[in-house]
């Protein structure tokens, strides 16, 4: 192995003139692999101010936060973890990007800091040996030299520093030992040139990526040409033949083919080069014992990845996760509602009647109760999360669900995000961060509302109760139709996801080879970070959309409000009908209260109906019509588009039983001796008052349409915040609406066969 | 020659060679799979795929389509 020096010249300097002038904000970036604590080091260096931000253009997210350092204060941005700098994707290329200098709007770091692992020092070093040859001064941290020591390992930093020719400090980054000693070395690095540029890479190598550089231009940095000659179809290849022409290619294969004449085959030369050149850099530096240590990790791993009681333990944690979300939030999200329906009592004995205060009301209210009630369940399922990543579970649970997952395409990685998503698509759609692969990641996102979540269960329950259960039904029917709700997703789901993987995400099979990290006790405070952060992110930015979406149908349903010369508004009428039915209540009889009630449900009946969306509902009767619907289910099925359960609200409304809550239908002992299902019974068709509207190939149709379709602005919200773009919620509730349509007109059609 | 996607979980080989040059040999040699390494396989998912090996210090999942990628020598 050669090593040898090469003129520093070839790598710029980290600014323009050099030394950085005092005033200037100095900046810098923390690379290293996953699994290193490299997010516990920098919520360490930076504090609670934080800031998650996107380049254009990719999906990874990078933080950002300040740090003071021997008085000075820097940015610190924390790159995406990544075992290797040689960019596949544009998501890969951030990094890369970032430290170059060439990411728009960010100024190049003066230092980089690669955060490595002691216990696996060679694997950690490997990046660090790409990182020293961007021409930016670095600094390595050593961290879970605790964990090293426990394994026997010793290591001789002073040495390493020497060897490296970068200052190597020791931290322990979850004990916030060694920070100091950080800090200082970075503050002087930051002022001092490049690392002395040493390569690992044999001189025929360095031969033709120098004369290569000359052909193509000095302003391309020679980092990226190394990745042009390595990378084979990489994304460097892919980029500079956009910007250089194709001809770059012809040029690359040739060097590609003189490399592998000369001993030094590609892409194979650039692992054996670094790791040969680290073991001799470290060779004095690292001390093992002569047996390997039996560790922990080893031990827990013969259970935990075990075929039979790993498999157990995976089921039993997945039931655990799941009765979380689905029933430990129930408490909470009642709370919110109950919360909710205190306040607007409050503000609706206070305010004056009229348009303002029933937008306030049924807009904003209603709308951010529906976005706050969705927290306590992202707050659960991500601090299940943040537990089992930083325990080093979560690569187990994606290795004993891959297989599975793969039949559809997708890996062990969605199989929680597909979990949650039978409790909510919104918390699962989250959940599908920790799936690096961006296709794997979109399938996964664009599939995750087809499961059944919680929201279709009250639809289900109304429809079930009231038309296919009780006398002349046999007892398991209303089980088994409920059983067969819930396997239309589990069938469709990946048959969709198979589908798209096939043809609109269709790529070569990503790379599969994935870390097992060491099991360790998770940081609470790691945990803690994470839940906030999911909660906040999807308050910030999912929470705004679905506001808005609320009160678009709110104004749908509120307007035209009637109101002549003659007669009020009806909001006004139906304000005062109350105000004399609470004056009943007080001095008056029974009846005379139930007349005044069955009034106002009457007028607010009339009322929706003749509103815009009633309008609606009338103009799409002819589509929904061989779906066995009137327009009344038709609109209430638009009037459902902020979230499915709106459905049961709708029906109530129409069918004059005024405003009824979801859980009147859900903890009804007997569903089908509600007002609504009754009145729903009684339900006839306007063209012929002797036809029944609910016959059973109708309510099966409306039931597969619930299943199928994605009436839910949250979850349409949480997909253009997780994906950027407003293509793939587009995408997502077109393909699902014509999926339940579809759906549901085979049933009623296949239905009405057998059943007329 | 056997490739590791043959061994069974406790087996031990030295890597003679990792096959293609494409993305994911270079990922292989990038995680550490280069000729002369030493491998165990530790354990094998429920459904036999992936499998989890060890390569001195730590542990990868590998897809049995990838560990086949890798020609081996059987240790004792």
């Amino acid at each position: 192995m050669q090593t040898r020096q090469v003129d520093p010249r070839d790598s710029a300097p980290p600014s323009a003139n050099g030394t950085p002038s005092p005033a200037r904000k100095l900046t810098a970036a923390l690379v290293g692999n996953p699994n290193t604590g490299k997010t516990t080091l920098f919520n360490a260096l930076s504090g609670l101010r934080q800031h998650v931000g996107n380049y254009p253009g990719v999906t990874v997210e990078t933080k950002k936060g300040q740090m003071c350092c021997a008085g000075r204060t820097f940015d610190l941005i924390d790159l995406p973890g990544t075992y290797s700098l040689a960019p596949r994707s544009p998501d890969e290329m951030v990094a890369v990007d970032v430290i170059l200098g060439q990411q728009k709007g960010e100024a190049r770091p003066d230092v980089v800091v690669s955060i490595v692992d002691a216990s696996n020092l060679e694997r950690n070093l490997y990046l660090t040996t790409q990182a020293l040859e961007l021409g930016v001064p670095v600094v390595i941290a050593l961290n879970m030299i605790d964990v090293a020591q426990s394994q026997g390992i010793r290591i001789d930093i002073e040495r390493l520093s020497r060897q490296f020719g970068v200052p190597v400090v020791s931290i322990q980054a979850n004990k916030k030992k060694g920070l100091e000693e950080l800090r200082a070395a970075v503050a002087k690095a930051a002022t001092s040139g490049p690392p002395p540029r040493q390569t690992p890479f044999p001189e025929a190598f360095e031969r033709e990526v120098a004369e290569l550089h000359r052909a193509i231009g000095v302003e391309v940095p020679v980092f990226l040409v190394r990745r042009l000659v390595l990378d084979v179809g990489g994304w460097t290849e892919q980029r500079l033949a956009g910007r250089l022409g194709e001809d770059i290619r012809v040029q690359v294969q040739g060097v590609r083919e003189r490399l592998t004449q000369a001993g030094c085959p590609v892409p194979a030369i650039e692992a054996k080069a670094r790791y040969g050149w680290i073991r001799e850099v470290t060779a004095g530096c690292i001390e093992r014992p002569a047996q390997r240590p039996v560790t922990w990790t080893d031990r827990i791993d013969r259970v935990l990845t075990h075929k039979v009681w790993g498999t157990l333990i995976f089921l039993a944690l997945m039931f655990l996760v799941f009765q979380a979300i689905f029933t430990w939030a129930r408490p909470l999200m009642n709370g919110i509602s109950d919360g909710k329906e205190m306040l607007a009592n409050l503000l609706r004995d206070h305010l004056p009647v009229g348009p303002l205060t029933n937008l306030l009301l049924d807009g904003v209210l209603e709308g951010v109760g529906a976005v706050v009630v969705f927290l306590p369940q992202i707050l659960i399922l991500f601090a299940f999360i943040a537990f089992l990543e930083d325990c080093g579970y979560m690569a187990r649970a994606a290795f004993l669900m891959d297989k599975l997952m793969s039949r559809c395409g997708l890996s062990g990685k969605s199989f929680i995000p597909m979990l949650s998503s039978v409790a909510c698509a919104v918390p699962g759609i989250m959940a599908a961060r920790v799936i690096e692969n961006r296709r794997d990641r979109l399938a996964t996102i664009l599939v995750a509302p087809l499961m059944s979540c919680s929201a279709r269960l009250p639809v289900y329950i109304l429809l079930i109760g009231a038309f296919l259960s009780g006398a002349g039904f046999p007892w398991w029917l209303p089980g088994v139709v409920m059983f067969s709700m819930y396997a239309l997703g589990l069938v469709i789901a990946p048959l969709v996801a198979l589908l798209l993987k096939r043809t609109l995400l269709r790529g070569e099979t990503p790379v599969f080879v994935m870390e097992m990290p060491l099991y360790k006790m998770p940081s609470p405070r790691l945990v803690l970070r994470r839940m906030f952060d999911s909660g906040w992110a999807f308050l910030r930015r999912a929470g705004t959309l679905i506001l808005a979406s609320m009160v678009v149908v709110w104004a749908l349903l509120y307007f035209p409000r009637g109101g002549s010369p003659e007669e009020q508004p009806y909001d006004v009428r139906i304000a005062q009908l109350q105000k004399e039915a609470d004056d009943l209540k007080e001095n008056g009889s029974k009846d005379a209260v139930e007349e005044k009630e069955q009034e106002i449900n009457a007028l607010t009946a009339e009322w929706k109906q003749q509103s815009y969306l009633g309008q609606m509902g009338k103009a799409i009767e002819p589509v929904v019509r061989p779906l066995g619907w009137d327009w009344k289910i038709g609109m209430a099925a638009l009037a459902s588009f902020p979230a499915r359960e709106v459905v049961i609200g709708t029906l109530g409304i129409i069918y004059s039983e005024g405003q009824l809550d979801t859980d009147s239908i859900t903890e009804a002992e007997n569903v089908a001796d509600t007002p609504l299902a009754r009145r729903m019974k009684e339900a006839k068709w306007d063209a012929d008052p002797t036809r029944p509207v609910y016959t059973i190939p109708t309510v099966l149709s409306l039931m597969v349409f619930f299943a199928l379709c994605c009436q839910c602005a949250s979850t349409l919200a949480v997909i253009k915040r997780e994906t950027r773009s407003w293509r793939w919620p587009v995408f997502t509730f077109t393909y699902m609406t014509a999926l339940a349509y579809v759906g549901a007109l085979v049933v009623y059609q296949v239905g009405s066969l057998i059943g007329g | 020659m056997p490739s590791l996607d043959q061994l069974r979980p406790g087996q031990r080989g030295r890597i003679t060679a990792i096959q293609g040059e494409d993305a994911l040999m270079q990922r292989l040699m990038e995680m550490g799979l280069f000729e002369g390494e030493e491998v165990e396989v530790v354990s094998l998912a429920p459904l036999g795929d992936p499998l989890e090996i060890r390569l001195g210090d730590y542990r990868l999942s590998l897809r049995r389509v990838e560990a086949a990628r890798v020609q081996i020598l059987l240790l004792p």
